[in-house]
């Protein structure tokens, strides 16, 4: 080992290891929502190696585009491979990130001493929704276009800079060639730095106070003689191992979908993306991807533009004061009353009901329905934060159960 | 110049109002579609549908992102077959077009806009943007209209710029107008289509023919999709055993955990 004793002496390679992964002790009870953290982890080195090989064949050209794009999955060997991991990769990082946050609604993650692991989070989960929405624009096909068209705009709405902002971003009075060059270097180079380094920032937050787990106890509470957590098991190799076992299940399903539905039906890769983009032609039913839809249902549900644009920015902007807004002392659900695990429940299904909502045509139900189940979203954090104060809870034990 | 930018911009504005408020959905009113009878594992039927694509839509539409090439290799045909079957073109210098050139056609917009009043479509992808159903019933669905210069309509796309390409081997379809009773309104709809001249083909033969050619542009909308599927059985039989290594490993370490 005379070699690593020499690294050693240079830079803390060692130290690095052990302090974030062989010496990093994790609670003994992660149930089935802790793979999600990992598994997001490895999604982001998915995309960006999938995207580093796309970006040798694809060219940011408004009118080389959409043609680079066939180009990669009929004459690239292999391409239609690296473009569908891509494609589906977006999908399967949004679908893991949801399942990630939604385990910190569970367990109550975000709170105190987590605050700014969560607001790291959120900052990733902001910065993933502009990468994965500038990323659509490069197909540069109707979807693209149209659909990056509408978002855009949604800054017209902003009083006095509005329309100035709007042509500050699209780089024309339309979108155009400028809009997609600079949407590129922003995909493939500028978020996904802020990605990494907030990400490794989460990281750093979460190995400092250590993780939260089911039963939201803290293990660093009950040490043994070494100073080692009784309920606390290394890293690795006992979360390493275990997490290998969750990659494998999540890579069968991500197989099944990349292999046999790459387009998702019609969900992931849309039919009118498969029409060049044509600024004087509107597709008849324009949608976005499934994963900004919950909040583009609440932009709809409002009458008037720049309420419906304050409404869906307040749905994202209240998640970061999640840690102010449920001052209950006790984390996990499993000690919280029924009041926090119906209103719980109740959120959960209002987002996937109003994501549901956006995809759907415009009918007079449809907007009802859509009011309804913003207000409700809505209505989470208000009625949390009532009744959070004074929760009745169970008592929490000392150490973690089973 | 003038003119096209304040086009843009109306129909930027058009599609940001329809956006924000209650989404508009454009009065076309979707007409039933048949399920497309296709296997795309159907080798015979993709090279019938190559042959039919061949000589019937590749002068006038282009499959610009495809090479002929690939075609003899995904469907089992020689280099010299698919010559033979779909080139009939010279490049500038009068020596006929390559094998591994991509499938272009001739035809610029400024004639096609002239001959049918728009560009015409290139199909390379046209099966995923428009699904096997809507082509298979599209192709299939062409009836006599004086009133278009064509003197035909289609009732999956109305008032399409499209000639019936294929009216000599289905015959000519005349529509039949019904009373239609839509809630207690009654009003007259074109419900059906019928043979009125019979064509080189019989309905069942016609069907067969434009289902081998929806099948074709399927897999010419995605060639790789005959590889897709292959190597993902692999893939998951992989996945398959890997996990129960992994899980194995997990056990063994995790046993000493109480």
């Amino acid at each position: 080992m005379s070699l690593m004793n020499w690294i050693d002496d240079r830079f803390p390679a060692t130290k690095m290891w052990n302090e974030h992964l062989a010496q990093y002790y994790a609670p003994k009870n992660f149930n089935f929502w802790y793979f999600f953290g990992s598994l997001a982890l490895m999604v982001l080195v998915i995309q960006i190696v999938s995207g580093i090989f796309l970006t040798m064949h694809y060219k940011p050209d408004g009118s080389l585009a959409f043609a680079s794009v066939e180009y990669i999955m009929r004459d690239v060997p292999y391409g239609w491979l690296i473009r569908y991991i891509h494609s589906t990769g977006a999908t399967a990082f949004f679908i893991v990130v949801y399942m990630h946050m939604f385990r910190g609604l569970l367990y109550g993650s975000f709170k105190q001493p987590r605050e700014l692991i969560w607001l790291f989070g959120m900052f990733i989960y902001v910065a993933l929704m502009a990468e994965a929405f500038m990323g659509y624009l490069l197909p540069w096909g109707q979807m693209s276009y149209w659909g990056a068209q509408v978002i855009i705009s949604l800054f017209g709405a902003i009083p006095v800079i509005g329309d100035d902002l709007t042509l500050w971003i699209r780089g024309d009075f339309v979108i155009g060639d400028a809009t997609l060059n600079r949407f590129f270097a922003l995909h493939v180079i500028a978020l996904p730095l802020v990605l990494v380094f907030l990400v490794i920032a989460h990281i750093l937050a979460l190995h400092e106070v250590g993780s939260n787990n089911p039963d939201g106890v803290e293990i660093k509470k009950n040490k043994d003689a070494n100073g080692i957590p009784l309920d606390g098991i290394p890293f690795h190799p006992y979360y390493s191992v275990k997490d290998i076992v969750g990659v494998v299940v999540f890579l069968f399903f991500f197989s099944v979908i990349l292999f046999f539905f790459p387009d998702g039906g019609g969900y992931m890769l849309e039919h009118a993306n498969f029409v060049a983009s044509n600024p004087l032609k509107t597709p008849e039913h324009i949608a976005p991807v499934w994963y900004f839809t919950p909040f583009y249902a609440i932009l709809r549900a409002v009458p008037d533009k720049l309420m419906g644009v304050g409404a869906m920015g307040a749905s994202i902007v209240v998640l970061f004061f999640l840690p102010w807004i449920d001052r209950c002392k006790v984390k996990s659900i499993r000690y919280r009353s029924v009041i926090y695990k119906l209103n719980l429940a109740v959120f959960a299904i209002s987002f996937v009901v109003l994501g549901w909502l956006a995809m759907q045509p415009v009918t007079e139900t449809i907007t009802t329905l859509s009011r309804l189940f913003a207000l409700l979203y809505f209505a989470f954090f208000v009625i949390l934060f009532i009744t959070s104060k004074n929760e009745t809870t169970k008592p929490v034990p000392d150490r973690v159960t089973s | 110049m003038k003119k096209t930018l304040l086009t843009l911009c109306g129909a930027a504005f058009i599609a940001s109002v329809s956006l924000m408020t209650p989404m508009l959905a454009l009065a076309n009113e979707h007409a039933h579609l048949d399920k497309a009878p296709i296997d795309i594992s159907d080798k015979a039927s993709l090279r019938r549908g190559a042959k039919i694509f061949a000589e019937n839509c590749y002068s006038c539409h282009s499959a610009k992102f495809m090479r002929f090439n690939r075609i003899a290799k995904d469907l089992d045909m020689t280099e010299s077959e698919v010559r033979d079957m779909m080139i009939f073109t010279y490049n500038k210098k009068g020596a006929p077009t390559k094998i591994g050139s991509l499938m272009n056609v001739s035809m610029t917009d400024d004639f096609a806009k002239n001959a049918f009043g728009t560009p015409v479509p290139d199909l390379s992808v046209k099966a995923r943007a428009r699904g096997a159903d809507w082509i298979y019933t599209y192709l299939r669905s062409f009836y006599v209209d004086p009133n278009r210069p064509t003197g035909m309509n289609n009732t999956v796309f109305p008032d399409v710029g499209m000639p019936n390409i294929l009216w000599h081997q289905q015959g000519l379809q005349e529509p039949v107008y019904e009373k239609v009773n839509h809630d207690g309104v009654e009003v007259e709809e074109l419900t059906h289509l019928k043979t009125v001249v019979p064509g080189t083909l019989n309905r069942v033969e016609f069907d067969m023919f434009a289902a081998d050619l929806t099948n074709f542009m399927v897999y010419l909308a995605e060639p790789a999709q005959l590889q897709r599927r292959a190597l993902g059985w692999y893939v998951l039989g992989f996945l398959a055993i890997f996990f129960v290594f992994a899980y194995l490993l997990k056990k063994e370490y995790w046993k000493d955990v109480h």
